[in-house]
C-alpha cells in the first residue's frame, strides 16, 4: 500500500511524520531526562552504595533494600504518611463538600468573599507558610497560645509544633487549611455541572431541601468524589515542603514523613547515602502507584455504574 | 420585606455571620504576619494579639529586602515560574496535540510510558535528576532549575490537552488543509487558540506548583545562594537569623504579597483554570 501512494502524498505524509516527531522532542526530551530517566536510573541507584562524593557507585545487590525494611524509621515514617493521609483526606474532601453546598446557592449572602478567604492559603508558598506557622504556634508569643491564654484555656501555653503527642496533629491542620480551598473550588465546579433544570424539577414534584441534596446532588456527584479523592491522596502522601519547614520531622522524628526521611539520608545526613536512600524511595514510589492504581480502577467502575444506570 | 421572606432569609444570613467569623480567624494568621511585619521586634512579644503597631517599623522590610536579599529572591522566583509556565504549556499542548490527532510508529509507547508515571512523587525522583543535572552542568543554574520543573512530570497537563484536541471534528482541520495551512499553522492558528480554557487550566496549575516548588530548587541552590527562590530563602533566613521575627515576617511579607495580588485581580481565571482540571 505504502508503494502505491504518488510521490506528491508521500511526500506530504513525510514530512508530517516529520513535524509529528519535531513537536514531540520537548517532551521526550526533558520528560525523558528529568522523570523517565530518574525513574528507571532510582531502581539502579538503589542497588548500590553510593555517598555522591566518589566517582563511581559500587554494586551492592538487594542490601539496601533489606536495610530499609530492617528500619524501624522507615516503617514508622511510613506509618505517618499514611496517618496524614487517613486523617487529612476524609476531613479535606468531607468538609470542603458541605461548604461548597452551602456557598453553591445563590441565596447565601458574600458567597464570592467567603470563597476568595478560604482559597487564599492555596496561592501562597508552602515553605513560607510553614515558616510563619512555626511563630503562629510559638509557645510563647504565637497568636494561638496568647489566645487560649486570654480564653483562659492554657494558662502556660501548649507547645504545639515542639512537642511529640501534638506535632502531628498540628501539622495536619495546617496542611488542611493550606489546601482546602483547592478542593472546595473542585467542588463547586462539580456541583456547576448539575443543570438547573434539574432542580427546578425537583422543587416541582415538591422535594425539600434535604430530599433534593440526598436524591440528586449526591448520587450525581459520585463520579467527582473518587477523583477528588484521588487528587488529595495523591498531593497528601507528597507532603514535604510544609512539614520540612515547619518542623524539620521533629520533635523526635514524630512528624518524620516519607519524603523527609528521603530527604534527610540523600541530602541532609553528614555522609549522604543515595543508594540507601533511593531504595526507600523506590520503595514509597511503588507504594504511591499503587494506591493511584487501585483509585483509577475504582473510578473506571463507578463510570461503568453510571453508564448502566 | 415582610415577616415570612425575613425569617425565610434569616438560616442564610445565620450562615453567613458563622462563616464570616470563620474567614476572619481563616486569614488571621496573614494578617497578624503582615502586622508583625511591621512591628518592633520587642513589639512582637509584647503587643500580643494587636495588630496595629504603634509606629510601622520599615526597618524590617529594609533588612530583609537588602541584607537577606529577598528582592533577588524573589527576582528569581518570577523567572523560574514564568519559564517553567510558558514551556510546559508549550511543551504539553504540542505534545498532546500530536498524540490526540496523529497516528505515528511508538505512539502507543509515548501514551503508555507517559499513563504509567502519572503519579510519580517528587522525592522518587530527585537524587538521579540531581546526579544528571550535575553531569550536564545543569546543578547550580536558574536554566537548570526551569529545566528539571518543566520537564517533572506534567502528564496531567498532557491528558488534558489530549483529551480537548480529541474532541475537536475532523472537519475543521481538513477546512484548513484546504485553505493550504501547514501542520504547523493548524496547531498554532486553528487548534491552540481553541484550547484556551485547557490553557487556563495548565497556566494556573503550573504557575501554582512552581511558584510553591520547595524540593527541586532547595536541592539545585545549596552551593549558590544567589539562585534561591523565595522559599528556599526563607528557610535559609530561619536557619541564619531564628531571632529576627520581624524581619522574617517581613520577608514572608514580601514573598506572599505579589502572589496574593495577582490572585485577587486575577481570580476569576484562578477559580475558573482549577475547576477546568476537575470538570474535564
Amino acid at each position: 500500500m505504502t508503494v502505491a501512494l504518488p510521490p506528491a502524498a508521500r511526500r506530504r505524509r513525510d514530512r508530517t511524520t516529520l513535524y509529528v516527531w519535531l513537536f514531540l522532542t520537548p517532551t521526550v526530551l526533558l520528560y525523558g531526562a528529568f522523570t523517565v530517566y530518574p525513574i528507571v536510573g532510582s531502581y539502579v541507584y538503589s542497588l548500590t552504595d553510593w555517598n555522591g562524593f566518589d566517582a563511581s557507585p559500587s554494586f551492592i545487590g538487594l542490601a539496601n533494600y533489606q536495610e530499609v525494611l530492617a528500619d524501624p524509621m522507615f516503617w514508622s515514617s511510613f506509618r505517618l504518611t499514611l496517618t496524614f493521609m487517613l486523617v487529612a483526606v476524609p476531613i479535606q474532601v468531607l468538609a470542603t463538600l458541605l461548604i461548597a453546598i452551602v456557598l453553591n446557592s445563590p441565596r447565601m449572602p458574600l458567597r464570592k468573599l467567603f470563597r476568595t478567604a478560604l482559597f487564599l492559603p492555596v496561592v501562597t508558598t508552602t515553605a513560607i507558610v510553614g515558616v510563619v506557622m512555626q511563630f503562629v504556634f510559638d509557645p510563647a508569643s504565637g497568636p494561638v497560645n496568647l489566645a487560649l491564654r486570654e480564653a483562659g484555656l492554657a494558662p502556660d501555653g501548649v507547645d504545639f509544633l515542639g512537642q511529640s503527642s501534638t506535632a502531628l496533629g498540628t501539622t495536619i491542620g495546617v496542611y488542611v487549611w493550606k489546601w482546602f480551598g483547592i478542593t472546595l473550588v473542585y467542588w463547586l465546579a462539580a456541583l456547576q455541572t448539575v443543570p438547573n433544570e434539574v432542580y427546578e424539577a425537583a422543587r416541582l414534584d415538591g422535594a425539600g431541601a434535604l430530599a433534593t441534596l440526598r436524591h440528586i446532588t449526591m448520587p450525581l456527584l459520585k463520579p467527582f468524589l473518587v477523583i477528588i479523592t484521588l487528587l488529595s491522596v495523591e498531593a497528601s502522601l507528597q507532603v514535604f515542603d510544609l512539614v520540612l519547614t515547619m518542623t524539620n520531622g521533629g520533635p523526635f522524628y514524630s512528624t518524620e514523613v516519607i519524603e523527609v526521611y528521603i530527604y534527610r539520608w540523600a541530602f541532609a545526613a553528614t555522609v549522604p547515602r543515595l543508594g540507601y536512600a533511593s531504595a526507600a524511595a523506590v520503595l514509597f514510589g511503588l507504594f504511591v502507584c499503587l494506591v493511584g492504581m487501585v483509585q483509577l480502577l475504582a473510578m473506571r467502575a463507578t463510570r461503568r455504574t453510571r453508564g448502566m444506570a | 420585606m415582610n415577616a415570612a421572606t425575613v425569617l425565610r432569609r434569616l438560616p442564610w444570613w445565620l450562615a453567613a455571620a458563622a462563616l464570616a467569623i470563620g474567614c476572619l480567624i481563616w486569614i488571621y494568621p496573614f494578617l497578624w504576619m503582615v502586622s508583625a511585619s511591621f512591628k518592633t521586634s520587642a513589639e512582637v512579644f509584647t503587643k500580643g494579639l494587636d495588630l496595629l503597631p504603634d509606629a510601622p517599623e520599615w526597618a524590617n522590610y529594609e533588612r530583609a529586602w537588602v541584607e537577606a536579599e529577598f528582592g533577588k529572591y524573589l527576582l528569581n522566583t518570577v523567572i523560574i515560574t514564568v519559564c517553567t509556565v510558558v514551556v510546559v504549556v508549550v511543551r504539553c499542548a504540542m505534545t498532546g496535540y500530536v498524540l490526540a490527532r496523529h497516528e505515528f510508529r511508538g505512539r502507543k509507547l509515548i501514551m503508555g510510558v507517559l499513563v504509567a508515571t502519572l503519579f510519580v512523587p517528587a522525592g522518587y525522583t530527585i537524587i538521579p535528576l540531581v546526579d544528571l543535572s550535575q553531569k550536564l552542568g545543569l546543578l547550580n543554574s536558574l536554566t537548570g532549575i526551569i529545566l528539571a520543573m518543566s520537564g517533572a512530570a506534567n502528564v496531567a497537563a498532557i491528558l488534558l490537552y489530549f483529551g480537548y484536541f480529541r474532541g475537536i471534528p475532523k472537519e475543521l482541520t481538513e477546512a484548513a488543509l484546504i485553505d493550504g495551512a501547514g501542520f504547523a499553522t493548524i496547531f498554532f492558528r486553528v487548534m491552540l487558540p481553541l484550547a484556551k480554557p485547557v490553557t487556563a487550566t495548565v497556566t494556573v496549575l503550573t504557575f501554582l506548583s512552581t511558584w510553591n516548588a520547595f524540593f527541586l530548587p532547595l536541592v539545585f541552590t545549596f552551593s549558590r545562594p544567589d539562585l534561591r527562590t523565595v522559599s528556599v530563602g526563607m528557610l535559609a533566613f530561619v536557619g541564619e537569623n531564628a531571632t529576627d521575627w520581624s524581619g522574617m515576617a517581613a520577608a514572608a511579607t514580601i514573598s506572599l504579597l505579589p502572589v496574593v495580588v495577582l490572585f485577587v485581580v486575577l481570580q476569576r481565571y484562578f477559580i475558573e483554570g482549577i475547576a477546568g482540571a476537575v470538570k474535564s
